[in-house]
């Protein structure tokens, strides 16, 4: 084939077959580039020893009635509550229509153990610790920029739009549980 | 103008052989000293100067601190203290750094909102006006991976609140999270890789920098009246004239940056920032560096859902209010550059700078302090948040509708010589 008339495209005998090779050519490259992206980017994600501590056991029965003790579970604060029945009385009294993010008290403990509210201690608006018995609402107040969370941690006041984070738990014995 | 050829002609024999083969020399005849420079730029137009020397004191500073850091949870608090205290001169490289990156943002304010009262962003200067946008968003990436290094409290918090803000974008918002800290809160995969990028930004500043001043030197500068150069006689050659005006500028800028650095160069930072990062208590009042302070205002104000909820709506409106800077070329339609010759304009924009001022200010005061009878600051900070998006998107595209502006002089030169008889 002459040289010429490799670059005048359209006079090829056989047109479809080189916009085929270079389809092919292109969808090979595009492949290999996303092959040599994709780890480039992907290193950045959880490594394999952050994983490794995905979960965490915790001791319930230290916990006094009406005090809060904040645990570590990856990396994040987690708020373990023990209420008062004053304040779980508080919660359940609240219409759902007061609510910016409605869900009831009981949806956000386990059964039998309603004293006990486990979340994780981050404010659902861009991640501050909120400080405890503080705030209109008797629960959590956010120093950063207000939000007001109530005795089950539902929001109720500011900029957040999520009630607190439950987190994935269960109760391994009646006072032990395990987080994630 | 751009296609101005220089008066160069190599003198020397090693002149002659460099010039046929990398003309570097030519080069910077032509664009550093006899590149034809508007005759009236006033001192506002040194504002280039200052930054460039800023962009070089930050680098040099960064990388001698650099090789005294420590880019580990356990270790990173400590190695800055160990850099304050016991590494030669050390105290004042620090100090160099930390007000440097305040001093950089002072002079960054004052040459965009020179930008804005002379309409520099306007045609043909679009490109120029974009890359000084991009390079104000590099800086600002810059400078918050830069004071999340020390691994104080501040640091950890803004870490944490800023990261936060990409977890607003739904659906890949918390895969985005999780790729950005390199786990599950912010930890030490965090510290490493802005220590990194914190490393390699400005670089990436000096070159964009180097795009700016490409597309500076084809139109040509703006100036105080905002009339195009028409003729020799409105040009005066960049050196000496304004090499020795940058010069004596970047010198007194000096001097409050001096004074920062040697009397107190603590005074711009956060007394939190002195005690090391604890994942687990949020100080009772967070507040990012001073520069930051407006943008924070508007993330802030928005607390209300309104078709999106708070959170995204207080990201979007806190990312619109820099990337609306991107629009303004089109959003102005005023053909009169100068706010000088803008009578109407002129309120506004002072209004504008006022309210950035006062957005400044709300940035830093409790949400719920009460500040005019029973209105918090959450609840004034959003008429501040509307005009500043009304300034852009309502008052500068209708503006020129309604206003006459003042006759312009019909060149540099004649605006220069007015007091004098004209001479023709
Ligand atoms: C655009 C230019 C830069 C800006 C705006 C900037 C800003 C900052 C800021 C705000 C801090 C925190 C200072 C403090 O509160 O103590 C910091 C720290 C630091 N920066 Fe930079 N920086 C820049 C360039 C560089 C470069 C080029 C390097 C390295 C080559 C560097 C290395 C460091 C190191 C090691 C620290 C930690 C030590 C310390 O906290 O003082 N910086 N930077
Ligand atoms: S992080 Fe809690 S209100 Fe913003």
């Amino acid at each position: 084939m002459a040289t010429e008339s490799n670059l005048a495209h359209n006079d090829q005998p056989n047109p479809g077959r080189r916009d085929f090779l270079y389809v092919a050519t292109a969808a090979v490259g595009a492949v290999g580039v996303g092959a040599v992206a994709w780890p480039v980017i992907n290193q950045m994600n959880p490594d394999a020893s952050v994983l490794a501590l995905a979960s965490t056991e915790f001791d319930l029965s230290g916990v006094e009635e009406g005090s809060s003790v904040t645990i570590k579970w990856r990396g994040s604060p987690v708020f373990v509550r023990h209420r008062t029945a004053a304040e779980i009385e508080e919660a359940r009294a609240v219409p759902m229509s007061d609510l910016k993010d409605p869900e009831t008290d009981e949806a956000r403990v386990k059964e039998g153990h309603d004293q006990y509210l486990v979340m994780v201690a981050l404010c659902t608006h861009l991640g501050c610790v909120p400080v405890g018995d503080a705030g209109e609402f008797g629960g959590w107040f956010c120093p950063c920029h207000g939000s007001e969370y109530d005795t089950s941690g539902r929001i109720r006041k500011g900029p957040a739009p999520k009630n607190l984070v439950v987190p994935p738990y269960q109760f391994l014995s009646d006072s032990v549980i395990q987080i994630g | 103008m751009s296609s101005h050829t220089s008066n160069y002609t190599p003198s020397t024999g090693i002149e002659k052989w460099l010039d046929d083969r990398l003309p570097l020399i030519r080069f910077s005849k032509e664009h550093l000293m006899d590149y034809p420079t508007p005759r009236n730029l006033n001192y506002w137009w040194t504002g280039g100067a200052i930054l460039t020397f800023m962009l070089a004191a930050q680098i040099v500073t960064g990388i001698i601190l650099a090789m005294h850091y420590t880019p580990q949870v356990d270790l990173a608090f400590d190695s800055v203290e160990h850099i304050r205290r016991d590494v030669n001169s050390g105290r004042i490289i620090q100090a160099t750094h930390a007000v440097g990156a305040s001093m950089f943002f002072a002079a960054v304010y004052m040459h965009i909102f020179r930008g804005l009262y002379f309409g520099s962003y306007k045609a043909p200067r679009e490109i120029l006006w974009i890359l000084g946008v991009i390079i104000f968003l590099l800086m600002m990436a810059t400078a918050f991976m830069g004071y999340v290094l020390p691994w104080g409290q501040m640091s950890f918090w803004a870490a944490a609140v800023i990261t936060n803000i990409f977890a607003a974008i739904p659906v890949i918002g918390d895969p985005i999270l999780q790729l950005l800290r390199g786990g599950f809160a912010v930890d030490n995969p965090t510290l490493n890789r802005f220590f990194s990028l914190h490393y390699l930004l400005p670089f990436i500043i000096a070159a964009v920098v180097g795009l700016h001043i490409w597309a500076l030197h084809v139109p040509g500068n703006n100036n105080p009246v905002g009339v195009e150069v028409k003729s020799e006689r409105d040009t005066l050659p960049f050196h000496p004239f304004y090499t020795m005006k940058d010069l004596f500028a970047v010198v007194v800028f000096c001097i409050p940056f001096a004074w920062f650095v040697f009397f107190a160069p603590d005074i711009l930072g956060h007394p939190d920032n002195y005690i090391q990062a604890n994942p687990l208590v949020t100080p009772p009042h967070i507040v990012p560096e001073w520069y930051f302070l407006p943008f924070y205002a508007i993330l802030r104000a928005i607390d209300f859902n309104f078709i999106l909820d708070s959170k995204l709506l207080g990201v979007i409106a806190f990312g619109g209010s820099i990337l609306i800077l991107f629009f303004l070329p089109w959003l102005d339609t005023s053909k009169v550059r100068s706010g000088t010759f803008r009578p109407m304009f002129k309120w506004f924009y002072w209004v504008f700078v006022a309210n950035f001022v006062l957005l400044t200010w709300y940035g830093a005061q409790a949400p719920d302090m009460k500040v005019l009878g029973n209105f918090t600051v959450a609840d004034t900070s959003k008429l501040s948040v509307l005009y500043y998006f009304a300034y852009f998107i309502v008052i500068l595209p209708l503006l020129s509708r309604f206003e006459k502006p003042r006759p312009l002089p019909n060149s540099i030169s004649e605006a220069v010589l007015k007091p004098a008889p004209a001479t023709n």
